[in-house]
């Protein structure tokens, strides 16, 4: 099925929660909802299902207006944060449940029931109580029972959010294989961009309550439209500096001048916010021509083969990836070399200027 | 913040309902409002009165308006009296229950058992256990030579209707602030440990606090309820010694059924109706401020 | 300040245990040196929630002794053991500002006023939360409520050790690093012992100077981040540290080669005596695994995940399905692949422990 939403807002108490969005979401695609907590991505997911009326616009199922049908003559299923199962039925009949609601065959049930255990690895479990498994156990029941519903719109919101580390990673690995076999219109709610990259499909960023950007997930990664669609998309947290632009020289709050970076050189003259990752500067002991600024180390976070430097470098602190484990000492001299060429120029609005996108990665 | 789709329809199904309580309740309503305005002993006699019953009910210096205020403030004295007595006792019993356990469950039935049994019966038992002769409670006290007499000493009588509605419904307060208290995590009884409070200040930091909304509830329904007391009183004292016990309830039946005057009683009854209303619009607000300021 | 000793310390839910698996946590000894960051790191049920109780005094461990400095203080209830506990969800007093809630150990303490007014402006200092002194902390988002919590037990001059249960559970993305680099800020501060309990493992690499990885009951490893990342001791740890996990495949070692599924790869030392009739596996991170143009060994990619600043390939080996990082020059993919593993961090485990080589 194709689900259109037209312009759907939704008003409450005077306060806009969701403003304006228009979305297309085909057959069979991964869709997610990327935004920071409190940015309505529950909320619209709510609106798709049918749970809450919105105040404006219109909510189109394969070419019919649904938006005023109740939530239970649709097609949808949904899986939440929390591991929602009914404690006193077996993981069988939790699974169950919604086929026996529609008054499906009992082999009928059995045939399904026992397909989606097995993709789930759960048939070992079918006779245990929720109360017995385990949190990763019992959030594969909730996944079991949505998609043994066979609907054509399947809703999960931050599914992964309170399983341990390694258990989200593998259900990260197996949901979208799992889902891709029935077809079904995926909309994935999260807060981490990682696992928005891990997820691929396409990506719909929320700020306030608003769509920042739509695409392709590694276009919306590499070429963000607007301040805010880049700092949901980075972490550690984006480095942002402001810059005035006067001609071939940029100035920043402290007053020192660089020369204008390529990016920059077919804009008018004024007020911008340069936004770059971590990754898109490199840590060094002396400055260099170009964009470098000196600071102190106020923190190292040593992760695996990677270390996150956080340079104090007087303008803010900056977060600096530096490939291997290297341990700066607090408060060493840091010189931060920003690479001209991974350099995202926002104007003052926020958007993002015509000019970069990196092209390439690492 | 949830809206359900609006489907019209559904509001047939509620037709049925409508149809029963228009003829058990607001017609029969209406009826009173009709005698609240009229001077009438029944039979169908009516003489009009207008605003003439609540004008004097409300005007203390009428011999009416005298009689109403007099059952009003005995009523609320009541009511306080109660309250004050029922909601600490409620939470520190209900403190007093383990969070796990057999004894959770043996505790909480056997505190609710005064509560199942019928509000006659309770007035009755208790009838009996303060005489002098036979009652356990009435023969203790007044061999400890205290001088308890129900029917004839004002005060005794008194007491002895607080500690029968104390006895009878303080059980619900302990159910209402077990559950309030069952619901608090046991990370903040972890924090305040190691924060080194005090059990007091455990109580008025953490406890009450997070009881606000259950006590809210609790002290509505238990004053909604001290507030129309009739059946204990009657079965125990009569209303007696005198008028001492005798509250709006029992007034109110005294003048409908004993003396027949029913516009009087119908206007008192609907005054005592809206002071009902009010409070509970009262209690209402004071909670929804609760959960806005919560929210903030 | 205190150094925290664990002599023999094992706990089991049930009185009368009977054999290893009624065991929360299994008898565990170490020593927890003053002044330093710790993560206790392990999958949910591990026994790391258990240990941190046993420290913190909630719990009373079943077996062993615990030592603060020279003082024994197994038995000890919690209020008299001088540590702070910073909990999953942030645990304010709902009724008191801010300022009230980081002053309230020390009211119980009843230390005089100009003291605590002190302490309490130097923590908020610390944790930027000077200028929501007075507002009333029920009001705050969560990340200034657990600050508060992290304040209200740094506040005493005399806690020795501070104890984080998962504290970041409840945190937005963004704001756990800040946090994050705030916890360290303060830890390195004022210099004191600092054990974190968690499952996410880029929390527990970023934090901590040393990591207790936990599995079932037992400190499967104690190192550093760089120890644990470069050499997992124990197959678990090469699986639960590093996002994705390290490749394991069986292998046939012999001197310096092994042979894994007939693709015979260069190991980094010599092998020559391996115990036989163990289970014999060649780990490596994907990290150090790389798809090649050159030569390798042949492989099926199954698919490439974009991660922005790297990629990486999803691949069969054999009968191995292992995880490999795409060189950044390397612009397209096609389906079958080489793989070439770095011989310096191939590790071999025999039964899951690692097996030191000599120089090859």
């Amino acid at each position: 099925m194709t689900l259109v939403l037209e312009s759907i807002g939704l008003v409450v108490d005077e306060e806009i929660v969701i403003d304006d969005v228009s979305l297309t979401l085909d057959k069979g695609t991964m869709n997610i909802l990327l935004g920071p907590t409190l940015s309505g991505k529950t909320t619209l997911m709510r609106l798709m299902a049918g749970l809450d009326r919105p105040t404006s616009g219109r909510l189109i199922s394969n070419g019919v207006d649904v938006t005023g049908l109740a939530v239970q003559r649709r097609s949808v299923a949904m899986v939440y944060q929390q591991f929602v199962n009914y404690p006193s039925l077996s993981v069988y009949e939790n699974i169950a449940s919604p086929l026996r609601v529609a008054r499906v065959a009992r082999s009928e049930i059995e045939t399904r029931v026992k397909e989606a255990a097995r993709l789930l690895r759960l048939e070992t479990l079918l006779d245990r109580l929720p109360g017995q498994l385990s949190g990763g156990q019992q959030q594969r029941t909730a996944i079991a029972r949505a998609l043994v519903k066979r609907a054509e719109l399947v809703l999960l919101d931050e599914p992964l959010a309170n399983l341990d580390y390694k258990l989200r990673e593998e259900l990260r690995e197996e949901l979208p294989r799992i889902f891709a076999q029935t077809g079904a219109v995926l909309v994935y709610a999260t807060t981490e961009p990682t696992e928005a990259l891990l997820l691929g499909g396409s990506t719909i960023t929320l700020h306030e309550g608003r769509v920042t950007q739509i695409g392709p997930t590694a276009l919306v990664y590499r070429q963000p439209e607007n301040i805010e669609a880049a700092r949901v998309f980075s972490d550690p947290p984006l480095n942002v500096l402001a810059i005035e632009k006067h001609g071939a020289r940029i100035t920043v709050e402290d007053g020192r001048q660089f020369p204008a970076p390529g990016a920059l050189s077919n804009l008018a003259d004024g007020a911008y916010r340069l936004g770059f990752r971590a990754d898109a500067v490199t840590l060094g002991d002396t400055p260099s021509a170009g964009l470098s600024f000196p600071g102190q180390v106020a923190v190292t976070e040593i992760s695996g083969s990677e270390s996150f430097v956080h340079v104090n470098v007087g303008l803010g602190v900056w977060v600096c990836l530096v490939v291997g484990v290297h341990e700066w000492r607090l408060g060493a001299d840091a010189e931060v070399r920003v690479d001209p060429d991974r350099i995202f120029v926002f104007d003052a609005a926020g958007k993002r200027a015509a000019g970069q996108s990196i092209a390439k990665t690492a | 913040m949830t809206e359900k789709p609006i489907n019209n329809r559904a509001w047939l199904f509620t037709l049925p309902v409508l149809a029963f309580v228009l003829f058990s309740s607001i017609i029969p309503m209406m009826t009173v409002v009709n005698y609240s305005v009229q001077d009438t002993m029944g039979a169908n006699h009516f003489f009009w009165n207008g605003a003439g019953w609540f004008r004097d009910l409300l005007n203390p210096s009428t011999e009416i308006g005298a009689r109403f205020n007099d059952a009003l403030f005995r009523t609320l004295a009541f009511s306080l009296t109660a309250l004050l007595v029922e909601v600490p006792l409620g939470i520190a019993m209900a403190l007093c229950i383990p969070r796990k356990g057999w004894v959770v469950g043996v505790s909480l039935v056997v505190m609710a058992l005064p509560m199942l049994i019928p509000w006659n019966v309770v007035g009755t038992i208790w009838q009996i256990f303060t005489r002098a002769d036979i009652g356990l409670f009435g023969a203790a006290l007044t061999g400890l030579g205290i001088n308890y007499n129900v029917t004839q000493n004002a005060v005794s009588a008194w007491i002895t209707i607080v500690i029968i509605d104390v006895w009878h419904w303080t059980p619900l307060v302990i159910l209402l602030s077990y559950a309030g208290l069952r619901a608090i995590p046991d990370a903040f009884y972890q924090a305040a440990r190691i924060d080194g409070a005090s059990r007091w200040a455990v109580f008025l930091n953490i406890e009450l606090p997070k009881l606000q909304k259950v006590l809210v509830i609790a002290v509505l329904l238990r004053f909604m309820q001290t507030f129309m007391i009739y059946t204990e009183p009657v079965v125990v004292t009569g209303g007696g010694p005198g008028s001492a016990t005798t509250f709006l309830s029992i007034d109110l039946v005294k003048i409908a059924l004993g003396q027949v005057d029913l516009g009087n009683a119908a206007a008192m009854s609907l005054v005592y109706y809206l002071i009902t209303l009010t409070v509970c619009w009262i209690f209402y607000t004071i909670m929804a401020q609760i959960e806005r300021r919560r929210d903030a | 300040m205190a150094r925290i000793k664990l002599d023999g310390i094992a706990h089991a839910y049930l009185s009368h245990p009977r054999s290893d698996e009624d065991y929360a946590l299994k008898p565990l000894h170490h020593v927890w040196e003053q002044g330093m960051a710790y993560a206790l790191l392990g999958p949910s049920g591990c026994g790391k929630t258990t240990l941190l109780n046993i420290i913190s005094g909630l719990v009373t461990p079943s077996e062993g002794r615990l030592f603060f400095d020279e003082t024994d203080v197994t038995h000890l209830p919690t209020e008299q053991r001088n540590i702070a506990q910073v909990f999953q969800f942030p645990v304010i007093y709902d009724t008191m500002t801010v300022a009230q809630n980081l002053a309230f150990p020390l009211k119980n303490r009843k230390l005089p006023k100009p003291i605590i007014a002190r302490r309490v402006a130097e923590i908020a200092a610390m944790l930027d939360l000077t200028r929501d002194l007075n507002r009333r902390a029920r009001g705050l988002t969560a990340d200034a409520k657990q600050k508060i919590s992290l304040g209200r037990g740094l506040v005493r001059a005399d806690v020795s050790a501070v104890l984080f249960d998962e504290p970041l559970t409840v945190i937005d993305p963004a704001l756990k690093w800040e946090l994050r680099s705030k916890l360290k800020a303060v830890h390195r501060a004022l210099d004191l012992l600092m054990i974190y309990v968690t499952h996410d493992q880029i929390e527990a690499l970023t934090f901590a100077d040393k990591v207790v990885v936990m599995n079932e009951g037992r400190a499967v490893q104690i190192g550093t981040p760089e120890d644990l990342f470069e050499r997992p001791e124990h197959t678990f740890v090469g699986y639960f540290i590093g996002s994705p996990g390290m490749n394991l495949m069986s292998a046939k070692v012999s001197g310096s080669r092994a042979l894994v599924d007939g693709s015979e790869l260069q190991l980094g030392s010599a092998y020559p005596s391996l115990a036989t009739g163990g289970r014999v596996q060649v780990g490596v991170r994907p990290d150090y695994t790389s798809l090649t143009a050159g030569a390798g060994l042949p492989v099926q990619v199954r698919r490439i995940a974009d991660l922005g600043r790297k990629r990486l390939a999803y691949v069969t080996l054999g009968s191995h399905q292992i995880v490999a990082t795409v060189p950044p020059d390397m612009a397209s993919v096609a389906d079958q692949a080489n793989v070439t593993f770095d011989p310096a961090h191939t590790h071999v485990y025999v039964d899951d422990i690692r097996v030191a080589g000599v120089a090859a």
